[in-house]
């Protein structure tokens, strides 16, 4: 347990891997900041524009809330896909390269 | 329609329960550990593990509960699911991967991981139970509500069966057992609810405005045969293709958005799902899957809700002779799946709904007692001095006792409102889990006792709001006026425990505190990297 966590030690000093972390923990709360914006955005609208929301979108029964709040819906899958993405192609290969120099 | 002696469903549903108990005897044969019975041996891949959770998001409140909303109120349907899903983007940008590398069995390995075990434990452990119950009652309100009219079995008996059953799945299959139900159930709900929604906008030449005219017609007229002038009844036939009453103040609105998105991430029947997969990257895929399975089913079950308000209250066979649905409110699906697939296809969409509740009471009674033996027992009570076969032994006595607990309050709570108990399950959830999870996580300076305090009061703040709101402070309790006017404590509750944490963590001068903020660096190499991870070495 000692020597394991004299190495934890030792990897959190990485400069590689701070960098790593760095960049991992922004990318994740930009993305948080992101959803939030829009999350509550809509729920802004719902609370304070109320006429708005329920106004025809194109002259029919569509209203201007319908493409919005699915809009949110789509929003979230499609960030949710994006922090994927790059956590899988990115990420994770430099965390195994990281801690391939590491243990070597 | 009364449908006392409707085979089909029976049938199906006697299929499912077949299919079920196979599954669980399957799983009983290979749960042998505590990693088996709390986390399915972390043998589930991200794919199902994505199932899995939709599959608890897809409760009986979500498919019956969100569209009998629409259904009556249209629009402000549509802002419970969307509040519903934005969570998960959260859980994966902050939390997934670091749960699946820091974790075990609970949510509160995690909170406690650099922590004091004892207070930190059972904080978690009471929220757990409380979140858990909650949850339970408005799941078994449901299935005592949809049992009743489909077999016509009396109340008190569709809730001890359901009760019976899921206490089958979770004593003998655990996790797996759990989870493979959960499954199961995830693509026979997302299948009926795709041909709902499909045949329903098959009839509208699969135009939704078409859809949605037809449905603001169906209200006017309704609001015309109510007496009401021809300019009032068309605004209100009008008022469905927006926010309405449902929302009440501004203040509600952020509040409740707030409950329904963070309360996501404190669920403890949902976090736990992450320990059931290998490693970190199937924790981030499973969300994946997650997000995009309950998305698609919000989007589906907006047009059922609507397709309701079409094809089921022009239908007087689906109404009682005030003008409401046969069975309750909460029916609006299941009678439209028979005006669109007939009895057959009812039967189906009956015992699939049937199962959802079966499924997610399973997940959340194995989250409560794993609160009870693996926090509470074997952390609190023995300090980890404990062998697997005892704590097992706890964990399942703790499983009889909470399904006696689900089927009495399920009793007692009858005449509720499903989709109401829920988004009092996720303001508590919000206000004391998602706090201390995000504090221990990711705020070095954080201490027990910070954590601790600061826990409590989001959840005594909650509860206590929660009381004194209108939905238990006049609907239950009968007094005239709320003393808490708004219909989700969330926006007081929460920064009252995270602004309590903070502060009692930074004037923390404990030794305590020391090895707190000590801990913290080896904490976070651990989540981040996943070294010394729990189930790493062994698969």
């Amino acid at each position: 347990m000692d020597a394991n966590g004299r190495s934890l030690d030792r990897l959190a000093e990485d400069p590689h891997y701070q960098r790593l972390v760095r960049r991992r923990t922004a990318f994740g709360w930009t993305l948080t900041g992101l959803m939030l914006i829009v999350y509550f955005g809509f729920i802004l609208l719902v609370a304070f524009a109320k006429p708005f929301m329920g106004s025809s979108l194109a002259g029919g029964a569509t209203s201007v809330g319908i493409p919005l709040g699915l809009g949110v819906i789509l929003f979230a899958i499609a960030l949710t896909g994006l922090y994927v993405r790059r956590a899988n192609r990115d990420f994770d290969a430099e965390m195994a390269r990281i801690r391939a120099e590491f243990d070597a | 329609m009364n449908a006392a002696t409707n085979w089909p469903a029976i049938a199906m549903f006697a299929a499912f329960v077949a299919l079920t108990l196979a599954i669980t005897r399957w799983a009983a044969k290979r749960v042998k550990t505590a990693d088996d019975f709390y986390a399915a041996g972390g043998g589930i891949t991200g794919f199902q593990n994505g199932l899995a959770i939709a599959g608890d998001f897809m409760s009986a409140a979500s498919f019956l509960g969100i569209s009998a909303q629409i259904y009556s109120d249209g629009y402000d349907g549509l802002i419970y699911s969307i509040g519903f899903l934005v969570g998960w983007p959260i859980v994966l940008f902050l939390m997934a991967e670091r749960l699946r590398n820091l974790g075990k069995y609970t949510f509160a390995d995690v909170a406690s991981f650099r922590f004091a075990q004892t207070p930190v434990r059972t904080l978690a452990a009471i929220s757990t139970l409380l979140v858990v119950l909650f949850y339970l009652i408005a799941q078994m309100v449901g299935a005592g509500q949809l049992i009743r009219l489909l077999f016509g079995l009396p109340y008190p008996v569709a809730v001890g069966i359901v009760g019976v059953m899921m206490t089958l799945y979770v004593l003998f299959g655990g996790m797996l057992a759990t989870t493979w139900v959960q499954i199961v159930k995830a693509v026979l709900l997302l299948g009926a609810a795709t041909f709902i929604a499909a045949a329903v906008l098959w009839r509208f030449g699969f135009s939704p405005e078409a859809l949605f005219s037809r449905a603001v017609e169906v209200k006017t007229a309704a609001a015309l045969n109510e007496g009401l002038p021809p300019g009032e009844a068309a605004e209100a036939g009008r008022s469905i293709m927006g926010p309405g009453g449902f929302i009440q103040s501004p203040i509600s609105a952020i509040s409740l958005g707030l409950a329904l998105m963070f309360g996501t991430a404190g669920l403890p029947h949902i976090l736990m799902r992450f320990f059931t997969v290998p490693d970190a990257k199937a924790a981030r895929t499973s969300v994946l899957w997650a997000t995009g399975w309950i998305g698609y089913f919000y989007l589906l079950t907006f047009v059922i809700g609507f397709g309701a308000i079409v094809l089921v209250a022009t239908e007087p066979g689906y109404l009682d002779a005030s003008g409401g649905l046969l069975g309750g409110g909460n029916m609006a699906a299941v009678h439209l799946s028979h005006a669109v697939g007939g009895d057959l296809f009812l039967g189906f969409v009956s015992a699939v709904a049937f199962a959802t509740i079966l499924a997610v009471v399973a997940g959340l009674t194995l989250s409560g007692a794993s609160a009870v033996s693996h926090d509470l027992y074997a952390s609190v009570w023995r300090r980890g001095r404990v062998d697997q076969a005892q704590e097992l032994r706890v964990s399942r006595i703790t499983v009889l006792v909470l399904a006696v607990v689900a089927i009495l309050l399920g009793i007692l709570f009858e005449t509720q409102n499903v989709a109401f108990m829920v988004s009092l399950a996720f303001a508590l959830a919000a206000s004391a889990n998602f706090p201390v999870l995000i504090m221990s996580l990711l705020w070095s300076r954080c201490t027990t006792k910070g954590v601790v305090v600061g826990g409590a009061v989001g959840l005594f703040t909650a509860l206590g709001l929660t009381i004194l709101s209108p939905a238990i402070w006049v609907d239950v309790l009968g007094r005239a006026e709320a003393l808490f006017p708004y219909s989700s404590p969330a926006i007081f509750s929460m920064p009252a425990a995270f602004l309590t944490i903070w502060l009692v963590s930074l004037l923390d001068r404990s030794g305590r505190a020391a090895v707190d903020r000590a801990g913290y660096a080896a904490q976070r190499v651990r989540a981040e990297t996943g070294i010394g991870a729990s189930g790493a070495s062994a698969h």
